[in-house]
């Protein structure tokens, strides 16, 4: 079919095979300018970045030197010892990129979701829910990488970077924002109101406290470890402590699909969801 | 009737349903190119679902709607792409300034950084807000946002504009600016389709409009052709106090048709001073007559037997 068009604007373009099973007309394929939108509006609201990037330093200080002076050395992922902070630094790492992203995917997206009606302007246009997952969750991702780069400088510059292997902890670290991304902004679809939002931090703040940041996983009884095992988080903590420290092994690539599938998981429902709810 | 050719906006038999409720009841549409055309009715009537159809932001339940020649089920994002919208609601960006506004979302659509660099300003220069352009949008006053929103709409260069009570809530002043932007898009050649509740706003934009009620369309025509086939040419209205305030039954044969409202008689008649003349050899004495020309309010309460604004 052919149809005059505008100049310079250019025909949506195909879809490409993997999110054929996304909302159909679902996808202009310009998420990107959901970029250009928020790093627009970031520009007045950096503080809440700055803020994003001291919490885990905070912690890494506090932890690291004061509980750390008590606790001495302990074995790390490959064996040999090291000490506390080099210990909690990647866990602290992990919960990072999982809280920008989460924060990010959660509340902000709700906000935009009911109350200023922003999606609603947008699919006004040819953008669809599609553009618009995909858009926040890279935002989000964009945000969780940001903390990621900074806390990882902060790392090396206290000395807890002892292999060359940690530059891959930023790539993994944006795979693991990406996945919370994903799966907070299809969480925030089926939030009705703020009170939904106690279960947000039911879920985070647990995660934060056990799944190994601070301690390993060997203190838990055999159930407790099970159940730690299954924790997202738990997952990226283990790869960012093999990375940090150098302790490299093919079992990580298990850890990298536990969120491969979080993030198609996350797209698929965050767009369906937005569909839905937007386009009745 | 328009043609096959020009209809923009074509639909019919056309529903919409919420759950077991249906706001939009099979309508029958035909908008041509160039024209303004109007859906005026009361709270509920189905105008803001009407529109989000034909906006392709909600499916449709039944019927068959073509809008620029395609269908929005299929081709929504191309639709999209050559129409601009200006919801009931203004859904500004508040996060970003009033030139932003413009800019990103011209960009929603594809556009250049370039060109609407240019564009924004123009339009910035067409709703008055050139000074305003750096400030943040939450602060400026409803008509303002009301002119930024219409002003946004129009960053594609639409084909086809959808207002949707584009002047509700404006004082006089502000209403006057609009409607003389809405002019010089019609003089540009730009398709409107407008909703609004007041009669004065249609008989100003629409060339031809459609009353809706209840879901269904109950009249439609030009301004004039409705006022003539369902009104007369003047109103007689009359005010009594309690006491004097007669049965409607002993005003009936002065003139053609009376409608009671809680406050006031309004009697249709060719000739509204002789009914006035007549009411005074009757022995009939109101508190306050006035003779006016008919409306389409007339033309509304004629319909649905309720006023349109209270
Ligand atoms: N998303 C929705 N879910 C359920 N009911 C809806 C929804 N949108 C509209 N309705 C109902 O459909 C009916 C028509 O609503 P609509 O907004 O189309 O009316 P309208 O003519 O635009 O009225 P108004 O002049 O108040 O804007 C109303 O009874 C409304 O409650
Ligand atoms: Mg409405």
């Amino acid at each position: 079919m052919t149809s005059p068009t505008t100049p310079g604007m250019p025909a949506p373009p195909q879809v490409p095979p993997i999110l054929r099973m996304l909302p159909a007309g679902g996808y202009a394929g310009r998420s990107r300018m959901l970029l250009l939108r928020s790093a627009t509006a970031s520009r007045r609201t950096w503080m809440a970045f700055v803020s994003g990037f001291f919490e885990p330093v905070f912690y890494l200080i506090a932890m690291g030197q004061g509980l750390g002076s008590l606790v001495g050395e302990l074995p790390g992922p490959g064996g040999e010892m090291i000490s506390y902070a080099a210990f909690i630094a990647p866990g602290l790492l992990a919960a990072s990129a999982m809280n920008g992203a989460v924060f990010d995917s959660t509340y902000n997206v709700f906000f935009k979701l009911k109350y200023a009606r922003l999606y609603d302007a947008m699919l006004a246009t040819p953008l669809g829910p599609v553009d618009i997952a995909l858009g926040e969750i890279g935002w989000a991702l964009i945000r969780g990488g940001l903390y990621a780069t900074g806390f990882l400088s902060v790392m090396a510059a206290f000395g807890l970077l002892t292999s060359p292997w940690a530059l891959l902890a930023l790539p993994a670290a944006l795979v693991v924002a990406f996945a919370f991304a994903a799966i907070g902004m299809a969480a925030t679809s089926f939030m009705r109101s703020w009170q939904d939002f106690d279960l947000v931090t039911l879920a985070i703040l647990p995660m934060f406290l056990f799944a190994t940041t601070f301690y390993p996983l060997s203190v838990y009884p055999r159930w407790l470890q099970l159940v730690v095992g299954c924790l997202p988080l738990f997952h990226a903590v283990e790869l960012m402590r093999a990375l940090t420290t150098g302790a490299v092994h093919l079992g990580l690539l298990g850890h990298l699909a536990y969120f491969l599938v979080m993030i198609a998981l996350g797209i698929t429902v965050a767009a369906r969801r937005l569909d839905v709810l937007l386009l009745k | 009737m328009p043609n096959v050719s020009d209809a923009l906006v074509q639909a019919r038999g056309l529903r919409k349903r919420f759950g077991s409720f249906e706001a939009v009841r099979g309508i029958d549409v035909d908008v041509a190119r160039g024209e303004v055309f109007g859906f005026l009715g009361p709270n509920g009537a189905g105008k803001s679902s009407t529109m989000r159809m034909i906006a392709c932001v909600s499916p449709r339940t039944e019927g068959s709607l073509q809008v620029l020649g395609m269908d929005p089920g299929s081709d929504g994002p191309r639709i999209r792409a050559r129409i601009g919208v200006v919801p009931q609601l203004d859904n500004l960006d508040a996060e970003l300034s009033v030139r932003e506004n413009l800019e990103i979302y011209g960009r929603y659509f594809g556009l250049s950084r370039r060109h609407v660099r240019a564009k924004a300003a123009e339009l910035l220069e067409f709703a008055q807000l050139a000074e305003r352009a750096g400030d943040p949008v939450e602060p400026l006053s409803g008509g303002m946002k009301r002119r930024l929103t219409i002003a946004r709409s129009l960053v594609n260069d639409p084909e086809l504009l959808l207002l949707d009570e584009p002047t509700t809530g404006l004082d006089p002043q502000a209403r006057h600016l609009l409607w003389d932007r809405l002019y010089r898009l019609k003089r540009d050649g730009v398709t409107q389709i407008i909703t609004t509740h007041y009669m004065d706003e249609a008989e100003q934009l629409c060339d031809r409009l459609v009353v809706m009620d209840g879901g269904v369309i109950v009249a439609e025509g030009s301004p004039t052709e409705l006022i003539e086939r369902y009104s007369t040419r003047e109103v007689l209205e009359l005010r009594f106090t309690p006491e004097a305030r007669p049965e409607a039954g002993v005003l009936e044969p002065l003139v053609d048709r009376v409608e009671e409202l809680p406050d006031r008689f309004l009697l249709y008649t060719a000739d509204g001073e002789r009914a006035q003349a007549e009411l005074a050899r009757a022995g009939l004495t109101p508190l306050s007559a006035l003779v006016r020309r008919s409306s389409l309010e007339d033309v509304f309460l004629r319909l649905t037997g309720r006023t349109l604004v209270d």
